[in-house]
Parts: structure tokens; C-alpha cells; sequence
């Protein structure tokens, strides 16, 4: 795998093709680089469910974290609908450590419009709703520009370069919750109700926003849209993994993907590679190799949600597949956490926990309660009353809760269950070492004890 | 016949049925635990106490291919062939998983709460719950606030089943109530200045599967457990919903909807729930009088009965007044009686009280302005008397131009009734005038024998509601000293021996009146539908 990774190299960024330019938020600079290009040819060329089965042959999967392909989610729209469908593009990008849809917005935001143009035309979608979390107000801004930009050329409003399709796209702000970025949870922030995500099915395909059929696509994912319409289903799948032959249902992991490379790495930023590129590559060749001159203890392969890797995980290629493998959710943002030998994984694991006690909506009993009660463990450990049997607890709250045990509607507190039970797992020693340290009188205690008096959250 | 498995018990279902799997749970005589789902409102899945094992029955090898995870009872569809399974291991973890996380904040202050012994969260512990507690969490306190006039929340016994707030989006259509913060600081709440008070508030508290939402008007008046419930017809308005009347020692503590799906599925409105205060008020008539002159002679029943029976034999010209509160049998009792003594006697319906217009709520549910449990059973027993439906105009009308005439006026109302004009017009009229009533009223005062009756908790028998449904219900509580119900007064003035036994009465009436001739087989505890055979024995044109 590694060796694959290597023959691809050194690849010239296309999602990210344009950002280095003066203006590069601007009409007139995506235009002047070729922009609007593969939308014209499209709209001239093709009908929707052409471009669809396009996308489909392109095995593009969702960036947004689950990497559900997104040709077929098109396809599960119900046919001749009266309609109207809509599309939804999510931008409430809040996943810890994740930042490459930020990059998008702000530096190319034509690219993203062109994206959802396309994925409008492919679904008969005549309203586009872009979500965009209240903390990126430039991205806000930048949008809004490209959008009255793109009006004031024909590029959205009635027959969009003279076809007959039309398309309006509104600019949707959050107010700053994580649950916004499930997808049902994000329909029914964008109705004007609590973030709740709803029970399924419906799937949003078949009753989503306003009670219509509904996509939900992610920023990047309108990105890699506009660039396989600009280069070819051919272009993209030369990039990537391949699927597995064994498998009849992996749809592989084709093209470029941006990958969030922070924490403690020399060079931190947002770099483009092809999918299947491994943990350690990622940290050595675009990352500059750990900072200080310190080795590294363990990464988080893709947003918090997704758990750890050890050290010696790194070699894991970081395609739709690979982080699975090693007892990670899976690839989700592709946003890569660095941490050195000086980050106490307690630490790790409360600041994760609070995330999630913090974020959880609070609709399902086991994700609610089971945030609630590792974070006052947590804290609890870190208070020097830890006990050996608070690990166990623990790793019974993450192997329970989640929607893969089925215990909750979304998949939050598979996210909040992940890293506490790759952290344990991998790092059960030091938990241990930690306990026994801090708490030599009592670790050893099973019986209840008080809990240190709450601290409030907000 | 499409079938259902649920733990290997087969359970038929109708032709496109759609149940869930709960119901057909149910049906299976097995239980589901559930907080947040309820049959009367959305299903939202989210308490996850129902979880179970599915998966679905190849018909034709009988096959069985599970789903891996656990899914919630209520959201999944019983489809055929869809199999359930509730005793696994698995199941029992995971309840016993969220009645653990359910009672990590729970402050556990049964012994001063009014839900215990009725509590879903108490009883499900008991039956699903770990027999010890592994939280170190300290529990909040018991901190409580108003949600409106006739309800308190107790903010931490809340388990976020979220009942309470769909039910004033679904069916009150008020939308007062909404969950504030997030995560484990959730609360039910109230905006200010936007109190919970729609004319249903009191269906929140009923809905509430812990001690959360309390209602003041019973809050720590009496413990369920001591607490007889007695099916009831609610004689607010003539909607007549189905009703439990909960008494201990006679004593009414609080009424509850009963679940009829032919008249208010599971709802009751406040008007109905809080009125009946009248039954203890110290208000009522408890004595048994005679005016003698200016001066009133106190009297037992023993010998009332009999001396106005003879009084009214003398005079001849009887009348009766039938109140809209007495029950079917009653009302034939006593034009039964009335007709005995006179057969040209007049048998008219009592004044029928009407407050406002009729309000309709989100989901149909409706006060009604009419506020009698019984207009249209009286009616159809004075049409059979009397041919038509004769009124209290009509009897004063012709009281004016007869003979010397004994009047019979039955109330039960529960508040004053009658002005002074009405009632000077029918006892100057009347030549001997018994009011047999709850309360004094103009007319008591100028009565010639003033008999205390009992209220809609002490009767027992038939109502008829505005849709012509017929619910026969028994009696709750005895009537206090002094009291006695007109179907036993009515029973010994025909002569009869016995106890008064309502059921007896209507068979008669069934055989007599066409219209109440469904009520002759026993009448179920959600009431018969008088419509249909009326619409059977009318030949079509």
C-alpha cells in the first residue's frame, strides 16, 4: 500500500489548485483558471441522470465523514418526484481538528458553487441550502460574494447559462452546535427547530428538508463534483485505492482528498494528497516530521470521532478502509491530531469526553447520560481519586453506546464512544500507571465513592 | 392471515394493519418497556427503553435472519414476518443500560413523591434495572418549578421522554412547553411570561412516566397505592369522555381520562379533570325538609317517600322535570313513576346549562358548550313518554292553564341552575313541588319538600353523549349522610323492593325504547354505539 502511495507522488493539487492565487476568492480568477468550464459543458452535454450515472462510474465517495458514495445516494431520490427536491450542503464543519471545507470557503469559494450547481442539476434540485456553522464568518462572507457573483453572471437565478435549469442557493447560518453537522440534524436546524437528529428512515432522500426529498452533501464532496465534471471520471480514479477485489461492496477510495494535519507536527495546514496516503507519510513528507525534535505517541486518524492510532499504527493508509483496520471508526474528516510523547493520554481522554458531554443533543437516554457520566469519570481520574474499575465502566459505556450497538439515533456517541475505547485499549498501561500514581490508596477500591461536585458545563 | 413473532408467540395481524412492535408486543401478552413513546402521539425513539432484537421470517423456507444491532420497539414496523425478540440477553443488558443512565441524575426521592407506585422509572428498575448502583455521580437536588396554574415541574426526576412537549404541539396545539439547554442539562421548560394553561395542561402530568410534571390539584393529597379507581363517565360536558374516578374511603382524589378510542382516546380537558370538587363541597344539601308554612320540618327518608307519594296521588295532576345529569335510568324511572300515578302526566327535559362555544383543540379533541353528560338519553325518555321532546317551557306553559298540578323537579346540577323568575313561576304553579338537588337554589327555597341528591361520583348507570354513545358506568363513592341517589328514590316510590341496580333498569328501558335497544346485551367499559341499529330499524327509502 505504501509503495502505491509513493508511485503517485509527487501530485499536483487540484482541489486546492487555486488558493495560492491574489483574489483567488474572486469570479473573475476561478474564470481566468478555467472555472465554469466543466458546468458549461455539462449543462450543454448532459442530462441529469447522465452526469449522475457520471459521478456514480467516478466511485466518488461523501467527504464529509461517513464516505457514503455519492452517486447512489443521488440515486435513492425518489423518480419523477412532483417535487421539489433540495439540496443541502453542509458546512458545519465541527468535527475537533478539522478545517479543510474553512479552506475551500474562504480561498476558492467558486469551486464549492460550481459543485453544487452540478450536484443541483444531477438531482432536479431547484433550491440549494448551504449550512454553514456561525464561527467561519469569512467563509460567510466569501460566499455570499461568489453567490451575488455568480447571480450577476447567469451562473445561478433562471436558466443558468442559458439552459433550462434554474437554481437558487441560500446561505443558512448555524449557531454553533455540533449536532448540526449529522444530517437529519441539520434538516431540522434549517426548519427552525432544535437539532435533533430525526429516526430513519426516512432517509432525508425520501422525506428531508421541509418534508421533501432532500441530499445532503458535504463542501468537499461539491468540490470533487466540480472537478470530475472539469477532468473525468478517468482523472479521478487514477488517483487513490483501488477497491478491494474480495469485496464486492467497497467502492474504494478514489481522488484527491484534503487532509487537516495539526497538533504536534512542524508544518500544521491543510494539504491535498491522494486518498490512501499513509498516517506517517502524511506527518513526514507534508508535516515536516514532529515538532522539537520529539518522537510521536499516537495520532487521531480523521476528527476526534474516529479514535487513535499508536505509534505504530502510522503506517496505515488513511483511505475509507485503513483506519478500520486497526480498530479506528474509519476515516471521517481525514483530519490527522498529532500527539508527542509528552500528551498524557488522561488528558487526551477527558478533553475528549468534555467534547462530547458538551455536544451530545441530549435526545437519546445512553448517549446523553453515558457523555455525562465518563466525563465526571474522567474527571474524577484526573482529580487523583481514579479507580482501576473506572476503566472497565468506562469501556462498557463506549462499547454501548452508538448506533452501531444500536442503542442511539445518530452517530455522535459513536464518536464520543471511539475514543474512549481506542484510548483504553491502546493505552490501558498508562491509565493504569496514572491511577495508581495519583490514587495509591485507593485505586483498588470497587465500592461507590462520591463524585467531585459538578462543574458546570456552560 | 399475516402473522408476527414476537419471542417465538405468533400474533395475527389485520389486513394492512400498521402496529409497532410494542403493540404487537402487546398482543403477544408480552411486555416492552417504553418511556417516550405513546400511542396517541409521534413516535420518537429516543428514551431507547424499548430497545429489542428484530429481524424477519422467510415465509416460505420459515427461515430467520436477525438484524445485528439492537433497534427500538416503537420505530420498527410490525410487518409479516417481522420477529421480535425481548427476553435475550442482549435485551436485558440493554435496559437494564438505560435505567442505570436514567437514574444517574435522578434524585430517587420516592418516598415525598407523588408518582411513586405508579412510576414507570420505580417499576422498571424493579423489573429490568442492576441491583446496584455503579454511578458516583452526586444526584441534583429536587428542584421544582411552575409550568403554569395547574401544573409543577420537578425539573430533575425528568427523564427527556419529551411526552409532555409533544403533546402541546400535537394535540392542544398550544406549543407552551420545550426543552431547554443540552446534553444532560436538558429541562423541560416554559418561556417567560408564556405559561403552560390551555384548557388540556392537565393531560402533561398524565403523560409524564415519572414524578416530573405534578399536578396541584393532587399534589401530596394521597398516595396512589391507597387509591380504588372506578370507571366513569365525565359529566362536564356532553362529550362524555371515559373517565377514572380514584377515591379512597369515599373521599374523590382525582379523576382520569380512560382511554376510549370512540370518544376521547386518551384525554380529558382540565374543566372536566378539576370539577369535582363540588362532590365534598360543604355546600351540599345533606337534609331531608318539609316547609311547614314559613318554618322547614326536618324529615328521614324513611317516611319522605312515602308521604309525597300519597301527596302526590291526591292532587292527580302530576308533572316531572327531568335534569340532563341524571342517568338513563333514572329518567325512566321516574316518568315511569309519573306515568303510574298520572297517565296523562307531563314528562319534560330540565333546563340544559350552555357556557360559550364549543372549543376544538389540534387533534379533534372538544369542550363542548353544552355543559351535560345526559341531554340526549333524557331526550329519547321524554319522546317516548311524551311523544316529542317536551321542555320545561312547555310544562310551564301548560301548568298555567291546568288543574292543580304535583310537580317532581330532579336536578344534580352542580352549581345554581334556575333564577328566581323561573322558579317563582313553577312553584306558584305547582300545587305540592319536590326538588330533589344538590345545591340550594332559588327554587330549594320555595320548595315544598327539599330531598338532597347525589352527585355524578355517587350514581350509577347510563349517559348518553352528544354522539350517541351509551357508557354505563357504576358508582365511586357512597354518598355522605343524608344523601340519597334518585335511582333509589325513584325505585321505592314505583313500589319496588330491592337494591337499585342500574343494569336491571336499562334492560327495561332497551325493550321499551328502539333507540337504547343496543344497550340491551352488557354494555363494554367503552359504551355502545346507540346510531346503528336506530339507522338499521329506519327503512331505507
Amino acid at each position: 500500500m505504501t509503495t502505491a502511495a509513493k508511485q503517485i507522488m509527487p501530485f499536483e493539487p487540484v482541489l486546492l489548485a487555486n488558493i495560492h492565487k491574489p483574489d483567488s476568492h474572486t469570479l473573475r480568477v476561478y474564470e481566468a483558471g478555467g472555472g465554469y468550464q466543466g458546468l458549461r459543458k455539462v449543462l450543454k452535454e448532459k442530462t441529469p441522470t447522465e452526469f449522475i450515472e457520471v459521478v456514480k462510474s467516478s466511485n466518488l465517495r461523501g467527504r464529509g465523514g461517513a464516505g457514503f458514495p455519492t452517486g447512489l445516494k443521488w440515486s435513492f431520490l425518489p423518480k419523477d418526484h412532483p417535487g421539489p427536491v433540495y439540496m443541502c450542503i453542509n458546512a458545519d464543519e465541527s468535527e475537533p481538528g478539522t478545517f479543510n471545507n474553512r479552506i475551500l470557503m474562504e480561498l476558492d469559494p467558486h469551486q464549492v458553487i460550481e459543485g453544487i450547481i452540478l450536484s443541483c442539476y444531477a438531482t432536479k434540485a431547484v433550491t440549494a441550502y448551504l449550512y454553514i456553522r456561525v464561527e467561519y464568518p469569512t467563509c460567510y462572507q466569501r460566499l455570499q460574494q461568489a453567490i451575488d457573483e455568480c447571480y450577476a453572471a447567469n451562473l445561478l437565478g433562471k436558466n443558468i447559462a442559458g439552459s433550462d435549469f434554474s437554481l437558487d442557493i441560500f446561505l443558512h447560518r448555524g449557531a454553533a452546535a455540533y449536532i448540526c453537522g449529522e444530517e437529519t440534524g441539520l434538516i431540522e436546524s434549517l426548519e427552525g427547530k432544535r437539532a435533533w437528529p430525526r429516526i430513519k428512515p426516512p432517509f432525508p432522500a425520501v422525506e428531508g428538508v421541509f418534508r421533501k426529498p432532500t441530499v445532503v452533501n458535504n463542501i468537499e464532496t461539491a468540490a470533487c463534483v466540480t472537478q470530475i465534471a472539469a477532468r473525468g471520471v478517468e482523472w479521478f480514479k487514477s488517483i487513490g485505492v483501488p477497491s478491494d477485489p474480495n469485496n464486492p461492496r467497497d467502492p474504494g477510495s478514489y481522488g484527491p482528498k484534503l487532509y487537516c494535519l495539526s497538533g504536534h507536527v512542524n508544518k500544521p495546514g491543510c494539504y491535498e494528497a491522494p486518498l490512501g496516503i499513509t498516517c506517517r507519510q502524511l506527518i513526514d513528507e507534508y508535516g515536516g516530521g514532529i515538532w522539537k525534535g520529539r518522537k510521536a505517541k499516537a495520532a487521531i486518524p480523521g476528527g476526534i470521532s474516529m479514535g487513535l492510532f499508536t505509534e505504530a499504527e502510522f503506517d496505515t493508509p488513511l483511505d475509507f478502509a485503513g483506519p478500520g483496520k486497526v480498530g479506528c471508526l474509519g476515516l471521517g474528516t481525514a483530519a490527522v491530531v498529532v500527539l508527542d510523547e509528552t500528551v498524557s493520554m488522561v488528558d487526551f481522554l477527558h478533553n475528549s469526553c468534555r467534547f462530547f458531554a458538551h455536544e451530545s443533543c441530549g435526545q437519546c437516554t445512553p448517549c446523553r447520560e453515558g457523555t455525562h457520566w465518563s466525563l465526571s469519570m474522567l474527571e474524577r481520574i484526573k482529580a487523583g481519586k481514579g479507580r482501576l474499575k473506572d476503566l472497565d465502566l468506562l469501556l462498557e459505556i463506549g462499547d454501548t453506546i452508538g448506533i452501531i450497538p444500536g442503542t442511539t439515533i445518530c452517530g455522535l456517541s459513536d464518536g464520543a464512544a471511539w475514543p474512549i475505547k481506542n484510548a483504553i485499549r491502546k493505552f490501558r498501561p498508562e491509565f493504569e500507571e496514572y491511577i495508581k500514581r495519583t490514587n495509591p490508596t485507593g485505586y483498588m477500591v470497587t465500592e461507590a465513592v462520591n463524585a467531585l461536585p459538578v462543574v458546570a458545563l456552560h | 392471515m399475516p402473522k408476527v413473532i414476537v419471542d417465538g408467540i405468533e400474533v395475527e395481524l389485520a389486513a394492512g394493519e400498521r402496529i409497532n412492535g410494542i403493540q404487537a408486543a402487546q398482543r403477544a401478552g408480552v411486555e416492552i418497556p417504553h418511556y417516550c413513546w405513546h400511542a396517541g402521539l409521534t413516535v420518537v425513539a429516543s428514551c431507547r427503553m424499548c430497545l429489542v432484537e428484530t429481524g424477519s421470517r422467510n415465509p416460505d423456507t420459515g427461515d430467520v435472519t436477525m438484524v445485528p444491532k439492537l433497534v427500538p420497539a416503537c420505530q420498527t414496523p410490525a410487518t409479516p414476518n417481522t420477529v421480535f425478540i425481548t427476553n435475550s440477553e442482549k435485551v436485558s443488558n440493554a435496559r437494564a443500560m438505560v435505567e442505570e443512565d436514567l437514574l444517574i441524575d435522578h434524585p430517587i426521592d420516592c418516598p415525598i413523591c407523588d408518582k411513586a407506585g405508579e412510576c414507570n422509572l420505580q417499576d422498571y428498575h424493579f423489573k429490568y434495572g442492576q441491583d446496584q448502583r455503579r454511578a458516583d455521580i452526586r444526584p441534583f437536588t429536587s428542584r421544582k418549578r411552575e409550568m403554569g396554574d395547574t401544573v409543577t415541574l420537578f425539573v430533575d426526576r425528568c427523564v427527556m421522554c419529551t411526552r409532555c412537549v409533544r403533546f402541546t404541539r400535537e394535540i392542544s396545539g398550544t406549543s407552551e412547553l420545550f426543552v431547554i439547554n443540552r446534553g444532560s442539562h436538558e429541562e423541560i421548560d416554559v418561556f417567560p411570561g408564556y405559561p403552560l394553561e390551555n384548557r388540556m395542561s392537565g393531560n402533561v402530568v398524565d403523560l409524564c412516566p415519572v414524578g416530573a410534571l405534578g399536578d396541584k390539584d393532587f399534589l401530596y393529597k394521597q398516595r396512589v397505592w391507597f387509591m380504588r379507581k372506578h370507571d366513569g363517565v365525565c359529566t362536564g360536558c356532553s362529550t362524555g369522555c371515559s373517565i377514572s374516578v380514584e377515591e379512597n374511603q369515599d373521599t374523590v382524589y382525582r379523576l382520569k381520562p380512560r382511554e376510549n378510542p370512540h370518544i376521547n382516546q386518551w384525554w380529558m380537558c382540565d374543566e372536566g379533570r378539576y370539577g369535582y370538587h363540588h362532590v365534598h363541597s360543604d355546600r351540599r344539601l345533606t337534609d331531608v325538609q318539609r316547609r311547614d308554612g314559613v318554618n322547614w320540618t326536618l324529615l328521614e327518608w324513611s317516611q319522605v317517600v312515602r308521604e309525597i307519594d300519597e301527596r302526590f296521588r291526591n292532587v292527580g295532576r302530576v308533572a316531572v322535570v327531568l335534569s340532563p345529569h341524571l342517568t338513563v335510568e333514572e329518567a325512566y324511572l321516574l316518568g315511569k313513576y309519573a306515568r303510574e300515578v298520572d297517565p296523562q302526566a307531563q314528562v319534560v327535559l330540565g333546563p340544559v346549562p350552555v357556557e360559550g362555544t364549543d372549543e376544538t383543540f389540534k387533534n379533534g379533541f372538544t369542550i363542548r358548550a353544552e355543559k351535560a353528560p345526559n341531554r340526549r338519553g333524557v331526550e329519547e325518555v321524554v319522546t317516548h313518554f311524551m311523544g316529542q321532546v317536551a321542555t320545561l317551557d312547555n310544562l310551564l306553559i301548560s301548568l298555567a292553564n291546568s288543574e292543580p298540578t304535583a310537580v317532581w323537579v330532579s336536578g344534580g346540577y352542580k352549581s345554581n341552575w334556575i333564577d328566581a323568575a323561573a322558579a317563582d313561576q313553577i312553584a306558584s304553579a305547582a300545587a305540592c313541588l319536590v326538588v330533589h338537588d344538590t345545591f340550594d337554589s332559588p327554587l330549594t327555597e320555595k320548595a315544598t319538600y327539599r330531598l338532597p341528591e347525589g352527585t355524578f361520583a355517587e350514581r350509577e348507570g347510563s349517559y348518553v353523549n352528544f354522539n350517541e354513545r351509551l357508557q354505563s358506568v357504576p358508582w365511586a363513592i357512597r354518598p355522605p349522610a343524608g344523601v340519597r341517589v334518585a335511582g333509589s328514590v325513584y325505585l321505592e316510590l314505583l313500589g319496588e323492593v330491592g337494591l337499585y341496580k342500574a343494569r336491571r333498569v336499562l334492560v327495561e328501558v332497551a325493550e321499551r325504547i328502539v333507540y337504547f335497544a343496543a344497550a340491551a346485551e352488557p354494555v363494554g367499559p367503552l359504551g355502545v354505539d346507540l346510531k346503528t341499529p336506530v339507522l338499521e330499524a329506519t327503512p331505507t327509502a
